[in-house]
């Protein structure tokens, strides 16, 4: 075409050969960017200019510099003149482009609904052809409603070309505007009597999605329409043909087919015994029956197997399913050992005992070559332990670890963790494995994984000896992995004295005396690789020392007042509080330093949904981000109309697991020269809890300066005060509570809680709040980014206001969340705040 | 349903990009993205990727890579079968097709492809039946 046209004028604007030539020719981006800049002002001219002549190599050329990805929509009205053009030729191209530059968002797309009207009507197939597939590609609602009767005309057309084009026309409709589905209906009925394969595979489309949009619909095809019988008999034939040259694709007849058909018997059996009883035989013959030496059959054993799984089908039919996913899994090509453990990992929940024969092929797969299916065949894995297995199951998962991508260490240790506590026959062996994670994949641990070891030691006093010996022998080989190193520390400081004991049933007893004991323990709080974390674990067990060794006190003296000068502010404060503790209060010392009570791992470690990683990145949130809420929180205040200085929005970063800072303040308290307050108790010192301090004190000292602030002072001052719905909308619901701080009257305390009725749940949750400039606000962290869908769980957040003056309390609010993959914004404004809060 | 469906070269340039479904931010930016992920793909990896909220399958033919975007309801063996069709159907009309057949007959590829895959579903797998429009259109323009 491109050459008739140039036969008939001269100069002519360069052909689409030609400038596919010039831009594969340029070396670089910027030379590229000019040569389409240029072409593109002359094609913007002949565009002005109204020519007709290579109007069609102008939007040919245009379509190519859209998908290199630079900007082509000026040339949309064209597509619509060439769409309009009587020419074959020209409406190819005007169809082309329309389909790939006209968007459904713009209304400039309306403007082409007359000419596929008349197209649709064309005497042609190919221009009715056309005319469809650009109407399937780009129909919108408004669109979908004008034409829907074309297609609907189009659909029982005796010409098979045009008919398995409509038929997904229509899918689109229906997409687009539901209701026109009865209009569809009836013309359903004699699509599946086609011999046309093109024809039945989009008649399937059409009444899947119908089944899919519809429960009515649904049951119409289920009851009514005698649908199961129908495709059954289809599948029949396809499966029992034979060889037929039209429709085989290498060696089996048309899998597409079957694949869709597979998928409706999936949707019309699905919760309908009657119909998955007429369905039962077929499948088992095309499990039975389908080759499976290529891809091709073992895309049709997949779709069965999905079907069998959801219908309620035959025990032995399910059987049988679940079989041929294990010999997928034997399978030689790594794509059919992937969908077979996504499958399994789908129907683990209902057929348990089924996938659990096939336990050691999944656990083979966790040393596959395929990242992928180790990842797959890992979550498998966990989904099948269980008490039976567990020590067999763990030995290969700690193989696995132990070799595994840094990127699955921290799943696998946490889910390690988890099965150990929920299947562990013993304590002896859940210690053991835990320190076996711990030693294997040390850097990788979350900080719940530590408290949740420490309150197990804590708890298992006959083995803390055992123990603390073996933790002692691993940091003194290895002190560069920090959560090893931590929970280490801290049982040498609690258990220092049974080291030296040598009571040790079955070891052979350690041999160290207290001054190597201190030597390692220096080592880790003089190493450039311990973090801050590590350091206060290892200060803390240092200290505690002291009162477990006998020998060695001056020693222990020595190394407080040479923190005592550390630059890092926690490890200074700490020994400074320390090395006090030996002049003025020794008396104290052996009651403060006692060994701790056992901890409830409950309280510390469940309940927070995500801990962070240890190591560096401890110092999680940013600090740059109260800068950037505060922005934001004065972009929100703009919209409130309030006055030029806002009030601060201070979010509180607080770390997740960290519980208020109680044993801080309780030296605080001894060191504030309180001494009428008897000291009674060993004072809880665990490390990690409090060791996070600095962050929220430097934070927290911009509020008032006051360090260390107590993350939540709750009270008791919340009799009374009815919670409030701040929000709901589209399954959301945002509730705030009340308290008020007992030691600021004029301080409210709010907590939100987020849930979400929907099925599906609503990540990168995201709750902003600003209050008019009399108020201070301050948001601190919510327990989580992702609210659980059907109301399982809460995301909750705490919102304090300062309310100086006392006046009603006015907020603004913005929220943002993930939901279906989909990006939701809203903002309310919450004015019906009770009036007890402030008077 | 499929999302998209693009053949790239081994230098990750877009030779051929057809969508189903308008993408939802910057077409050009996650277009790379995807590519990049699918390029730096080893052999002994399998076809199929997880992709934000959707999964991609891709299969390398010489110096082309086919990567096609799906939905969670599709069959990725059949997709993998889908994609050799196309292959196997431009083999037929640009009889051994390579990337400058399609880079030079973008609008002939385009076609085949609608006759095949419209609307996120597949019309039509039957070659012959496939490309008889196509070679119509051109003993008419000839």
């Amino acid at each position: 075409m491109s050459q008739l046209l140039e036969k008939l004028t001269m100069p002519a604007p360069a052909k689409l050969r030609d400038l596919i030539r010039q831009i594969r020719s340029v070396r670089t981006q910027a030379e590229e960017r000019a040569v389409i800049e240029k072409e593109c002002a002359s094609i913007r001219g002949m565009f002005r200019d109204e020519d007709n002549t290579y109007r069609c190599r102008n939007v040919a050329k245009l379509l190519y510099i859209h998908m290199l990805g630079y900007p082509a929509h000026f040339g949309q009205l064209e597509c619509l003149k060439l769409i309009a053009s009587p020419r074959f030729t020209d409406k190819r191209i005007g169809y082309l482009g329309a389909a790939l530059l006209l968007d459904e968002r713009q209304d400039v797309h309306l403007l082409v609904t007359n000419s596929l009207k008349n197209d649709l009507n064309h005497n042609t197939q190919f221009v009715v052809g056309l005319a469809l597939g650009t109407l399937g590609n780009i129909c919108s609602v408004e669109m979908s409603r004008d034409l829907a009767g074309e297609v609907e005309k189009l659909l029982k057309s005796s010409n098979a070309y045009i008919k398995k084009k409509a038929a997904l026309c229509a899918v689109r409709i229906i997409r687009k505007v539901p209701e026109l589905m009865e209009m569809f209906l009836p013309a359903t009925k004699n699509l599946l009597n086609e011999k046309n394969h093109g024809v039945l595979l989009t008649a399937v489309c059409l009444i899947t999605e119908m089944c899919d949009k519809s429960p009515d619909a649904l049951a119409h095809f289920r009851k009514q329409n005698k649908m199961v019988p129908q495709l059954v008999r289809i599948l029949k034939n396809l499966i029992m043909a034979g060889y037929s040259p039209e429709h085989d694709v290498s060696g089996v007849s048309d899998p597409f087919l079957q694949v869709r058909i597979l998928r409706l018997l999936r949707l019309l059996g699905k919760n309908d015994s009657d119909a998955s009883e007429a369905m039962n035989d077929i499948l088992a013959q095309v499990a039975t029956n389908t080759e499976t030496t290529k891809n091709v059959g073992n895309s049709i054993l997949y779709e069965t197997v999905l079907t069998i799984m959801d219908i309620k089908s035959e025990s032995g039919l399910r059987v049988l399913a679940v079989n041929i996913l294990g010999r997928f899994l034997l399978n030689n090509d790594k794509n059919i050992r992937y969908v077979a453990l996504n499958s399994l990992l789908k129907t683990v929940q209902t057929d348990l005992n089924a996938v659990q024969r096939h336990r050691s092929t999944i656990v083979d797969c966790l040393k596959d070559p395929d990242i992928s299916i180790r990842k797959r065949a890992m979550e498998l894995s966990f989904a099948l332990v269980n008490s039976n297995n567990v020590r067999g199951m763990m030995k290969e998962l700690i193989f696995f670890l132990e070799k595994a991508d840094p990127i699955f260490k921290v799943d696998c240790t946490s889910n390690i963790c988890i099965a150990a506590d929920k299947y562990a026959p013993n304590k002896r062996w859940h210690i053991d494995t835990m320190l076996k994670v711990l030693s294997t994949a040390g850097s990788y641990v979350r900080d719940d994984v530590i408290a949740h070891m420490i309150s197990l030691v804590s708890e298992a006093s006959s083995l803390q000896a055992y123990t603390v010996q073996h933790l002692f022998r691993a940091i003194q080989e290895d002190i560069t992995q920090q959560p090893l190193v931590q929970v280490a520390s801290w049982c040498v400081g609690e258990y220092g004295d049974l080291l030296m004991s040598g009571q040790v049933e079955e070891e052979e007893p350690l041999q160290v005396t207290e001054d190597e004991v201190l030597d390692t323990l220096e080592k880790i709080m003089n190493s450039s690789g311990s973090s801050a974390v590590t350091k206060s674990f290892t200060l803390t067990a240092v200290m505690k020392l002291s009162t477990r060794f006998t020998q060695t006190i001056p020693r222990i003296q020595a190394l407080m007042d040479q923190f005592g000068s550390s630059v890092d502010m926690e490890l200074q404060q700490r020994s400074v509080e320390f090395a006090k503790l030996f002049k003025s209060y020794d008396h104290m010392r052996s009651g403060l330093l006692e060994r701790m009570p056992p901890l409830d791992a409950k309280v510390g470690s469940k309940g927070e949904g995500e801990a962070n990683t240890n190591g560096e990145t401890t110092a999680v949130s940013p600090p740059a981000s109260p800068a950037v809420k505060q922005e934001e929180g004065n972009a929100l205040l703009d919209l409130l109309g309030g006055g030029p200085s806002p009030a601060p929005v201070i979010p509180q970063v607080e770390k997740p697991a960290a519980p208020p800072a109680a044993s801080n303040d309780l030296l605080g308290d001894l060191l504030g020269l309180d001494l009428s307050s008897p000291a009674a108790g060993p004072a809880p010192m665990v490390p990690g809890m409090s060791a996070p301090q600095p962050q929220v004190d430097m934070l927290g000292g911009l509020m008032d300066g006051v360090t260390p602030q107590p993350a939540v002072q709750m009270s008791a001052n919340n009799l009374g005060i009815p919670s409030l719905i701040a929000y709901e909308k589209n399954g959301l619901k945002i509730e705030f509570s009340f308290q008020k701080d007992n030691s600021n009257a004029n301080v409210v305390i709010i907590t939100l809680t987020a849930t979400n009725s929907t099925d599906t749940p609503m990540d990168e949750f995201v709750f902003q709040a600003a209050v008019p400039k009399t108020f201070q606000l301050q948001l601190q962290s919510p327990s989580g980014s992702v609210v659980p869908a059907s109301n399982m769980g809460v995301v909750t957040q705490v919102i304090k206001i300062l309310n100086p003056q006392k006046a009603p309390i006015r907020m603004r609010i913005k929220l943002t969340y993930n939901y279906k993959g989909n990006n939701v914004n809203d903002m309310g404004e919450v004015n019906s705040f009770p009036a007890a809060l402030w008077q | 349903m499929l999302k998209f469906i693009l053949l790239v070269n081994k230098q990750g340039q877009t030779r051929l990009a057809q969508y189903y479904e308008h993408p939802e931010h910057d077409r050009v930016s996650v277009e790379r993205d995807i590519i990049r992920k699918c390029l730096a793909r080893e052999d002994n990896q399998c076809s199929f990727l997880e992709y934000k909220n959707f999964k991609l399958v891709y299969r390398r033919y010489a110096s082309l890579y086919f990567i096609v975007g799906v939905d969670h309801t599709e069959n990725e063996l059949a997709i993998l079968e889908l994609i050799h069709n196309i292959v196997e159907t431009y083999d037929k009309y640009f009889d051994k097709v390579c990337e400058l057949d399609i880079m030079f007959n973008l609008d002939k590829a385009y076609m085949i492809l609608e006759e095949m895959v419209m609307n996120g579903r597949i019309v039509e797998m039957n070659q012959n039946r496939i490309l008889l429009p196509i070679r119509v259109m051109d003993q008419a323009t000839q």
